[in-house]
């Protein structure tokens, strides 16, 4: 029997229209030319260039960092798609990479899922491919398997991007939202709230310029200090939609206790600050896409907090409030004016209000 | 941040809780017999959570959270009207962002924008009418909401789009005045109030004047707050000094913006494009004269109300909301029938439950659910 073998140095297609069509979508060699043109040009490693339907991962490989198996996915469906501070690639390989570190796990491969509108220039994705390989390589992931669909006009907002996380959790890590304790310190890797900002700020609807950038990054060396430092932290999240509230809410939940933060504690850009006043926003609830929310024991948090410090990504790390007794699940804080107030779940949307 | 962080100071706070706890004890009132304020402005209420300055505060003094949330005080029929311009096709309804969750009998913009309308978010009703003059084949309306603080903006983008001959903007017109609603409240037979916290803003563009005749004519108290925490504090001492000198008059605490003759300019762009209803329905406190305002017949092709026919229905309010009992300090939010319960920001039945600045809303947001029924348990026991 013949066996068709691909050889690995078989030529790549090549694309020579402007814009994507629904013809790339087809299966056929338009599809292959642009797979080949934008995304294996980018992506490039040994594991993706076979195209097989899967990718296939060593499991000697996998055990070698630790002895369980992480495992996420996540949907970017940014507006507009490049913003200040990052685009819709980097986010999509951030927050993937974001949600396995703060497991714990050291993220290894992620998948790409690209649904693109008919019509996207070709050049955007290819830009925007390259901004996923960029930052797949500061995170030291690799990307190696993805599919792309192409759709009628209106049918998506020009490029959605789903990935696939795989990563391991070293022996003995023991990370969970239930493990906070009365006594342990609440803290951030600084300043909250800028990816919110800069979104909103960027679609251009609130007439408002906004020099604020996202801080959009890979937190996976980030939290690999903090975890060496501080080993029997209890917990860690990444802030992203519904800010540092929603969080915080989900662990006083879970770990059936209350927190109490200090509004002077919580660390803010002043042009966050502002864009939240004249908006009527509540920092909290914004979006962050480089912070994590980590929960450490007491004895820890001092060390967790300097090894942050020494990071370019924790520079502003801050201890912003603790575990308490209290009615459990509440989240309180101490506000600037000396009053206190309860940090609620975030109900739909924030909306700017009227005056 | 500068002119900011000044009026957020804890340690001046503190000196200032003092000397109203003294002047409290000097006037012999303790949670027995509370003193009653009502803030009237939507934004007072929402400061008041946002710094939690109500839980610094002796139990002698009860904060009654006032009818100045423009969007919680709309009733359902005029959120039907705006929702049924938005249908149209040819239209683009631009609004403040808060306004989009105010429910309808039918549905909120919110919900319409999912359905397909062509809803906007705006920052002010410049911005709409740059909408206007990039879309020239569609219809821009922009929704006209807010006592007088908002009032100029809208009336001078009005006189603009006439300079300008924009024809594909209007106004749906929602705005309301202040003076008459608390003359409505001070009327009502149940009225508890011992003094008010006047809306800053409002006297930034109508002064102090207006006021008068609540001291005058039923001899209660007002301070002119600002919006910062201290400014809120400062007021409730300046009030409590007044009631404790026996004296009743119309202080203005904000007078860094608020000016005792008012923005001369806001209040002509008032005069020219806009006359008083005969009469404007709220929600929670029912119809009240001379409470809203049109836009005149000079500026008539401005006006979205008659370029496209609205339905104009009046709808009457959800039977268990006792929202107009909150709004005049009778009772509290916690102890509204369906507060928490039917009534959530999710699904707000009631006008207060709407925006962040409504009473229940705040409440809930801000925590006060928990406190208040512990009150009212500790009280009851």
């Amino acid at each position: 029997m013949n066996m068709i073998s691909i050889s690995p140095r078989r030529s790549r297609g090549k694309v020579h229209v402007a814009t994507v069509t629904l013809a790339h979508g087809g299966g056929g060699k338009a599809m292959k030319d642009l797979i080949d043109d934008v995304f294996v040009e980018a992506f490039d490693n040994p594991l993706l260039a076979p195209l097989d339907d899967q990718a296939r991962i060593d499991l000697s490989s996998l055990s070698q960092h630790g002895d369980r198996l992480a495992f996420t996915t996540d949907s970017f469906v940014v507006d507009p798609l490049i913003f200040p501070g990052g685009d819709i690639g980097k986010l999509a390989v951030c927050g993937t990479v974001n949600d396995l570190a703060v497991g714990g796990a050291l993220a290894l491969y992620l998948s790409c899922a690209v649904i693109v509108e008919e019509g996207v220039p070709i050049d955007l994705l290819r830009q925007v491919a390259r901004s996923m390989a960029a930052t797949a390589r500061d995170a030291g992931v690799k990307i190696v398997t993805g599919d792309t669909k192409v759709v009628n006009k209106g049918a998506c907002d020009r490029m959605f991007i789903t990935t696939t996380g795989v990563g391991v959790v070293a022996a003995g890590v023991e990370l969970g939202a239930h493990r906070a304790r009365p006594g342990d310190a609440v803290l951030v890797n600084g300043l909250l709230g800028d990816h919110g900002a800069a979104i909103l700020g960027a679609r251009g609807d609130m007439a408002l310029q906004s020099p604020i950038e996202s801080d959009c990054a890979p937190l996976h060396d980030l939290v690999a200090r903090l975890l060496d430092a501080a080993p029997n932290t209890r917990f860690m999240r990444d802030p992203t939609r519904g800010g540092i509230a929603t969080v915080l809410n989900e662990i006083a939940e879970a770990s059936q206790i209350a927190i109490d933060i200090d509004e002077t504690a919580t660390p803010l850009r002043d042009e966050v600050r502002g864009f939240c006043e004249i908006l009527g926003l509540d920092p909290l609830y914004l979006a962050n896409e480089g912070k994590i929310v980590a929960v450490a024991p007491p004895d820890e948090a001092d060390r967790a907090v300097e090894a942050m410090r020494v990071h370019p990504l924790g520079r502003e790390a801050a201890v912003i409030g603790h575990v308490v007794d209290g009615e459990p699940g509440r989240v309180t804080m101490r506000t600037i004016f000396g009053g206190r107030r309860i940090v609620d779940m975030l109900v739909g949307e924030q909306l700017p209000r009227i005056c | 941040m500068k002119f900011v962080d000044e009026f957020r100071d804890r340690e001046k706070a503190g000196v200032l809780v003092r000397e109203i706890e003294r002047l409290l004890v000097r006037m012999k009132r303790d949670v027995t017999r509370p003193l009653q304020i009502m803030e009237v402005c939507g934004g007072h209420t929402h400061s008041i959570f946002r710094y939690g300055v109500e839980g610094m505060l002796p139990k002698s003094i009860e904060l009654v959270h006032g009818p100045g949330c423009p969007v919680c005080v709309l009733p359902m029929g005029r959120v039907d009207d705006c929702v049924a311009i938005a249908e149209r096709p040819e239209v683009i309804f631009a609004t403040f962002g808060d306004a989009m969750r105010a429910p309808g009998s039918r549905k909120s913009l919110l919900q319409a924008k999912a359905d397909g309308c062509d809803v906007r978010m705006v920052y002010s009703p410049m911005d709409a009418m740059a909408l206007a003059r990039q879309n020239p084949a569609r219809e821009v309306v922009f929704f006209g909401i807010g006592f007088e603080t908002t009032m100029p903006s809208t009336a001078l983008t009005v006189l603009q789009a006439e300079r300008e001959g924009v024809e594909n903007f209007s106004i749906f017109c929602n705005h309301i005045t202040i003076v008459p609603t608390i003359k409505a409240i001070l009327d009502s037979p149940d009225l508890r109030l011992d003094g008010f916290l006047g809306p800053g803003h409002v006297s930034m563009v109508i002064g102090d004047a207006p006021y008068e005749f609540i001291a005058r004519y039923y001899k209660r108290p007002m301070v002119i707050a600002g919006f910062e925490p201290l400014d809120i504090l400062q007021s409730i001492w300046m009030l409590l000094k007044q009631i404790d000198e026996g004296r009743c008059e119309i202080e203005n605490q904000y007078a860094r913006v608020a000016a005792a003759g008012g923005n001369s300019v806001a209040l002509k762009a008032i005069a020219q494009v806009y006359e008083l209803r005969e009469f404007f329905e709220w929600r929670g406190l029912g119809s009240i004269d001379h409470s809203g305002v049109k836009i005149r017949d000079a500026y008539a092709r401005f006006d979205a109300e008659r370029k496209f026919s609205v339905p104009n229905a009046r709808i009457a309010d959800p039977k268990s909301c006792q929202c107009g009992e909150v709004l005049k300090g009778v009772i509290k939010p916690w102890q509204c029938k369906v507060f928490g319960q039917a009534c959530t920001p999710e699904t707000p039945l009631g006008a207060l439950m709407v925006s962040s600045e409504g009473a229940c809303a705040a409440y809930y947001q801000y925590g006060g659910v928990k406190r208040g029924r512990d009150e009212t348990e500790a009280s009851a026991a």
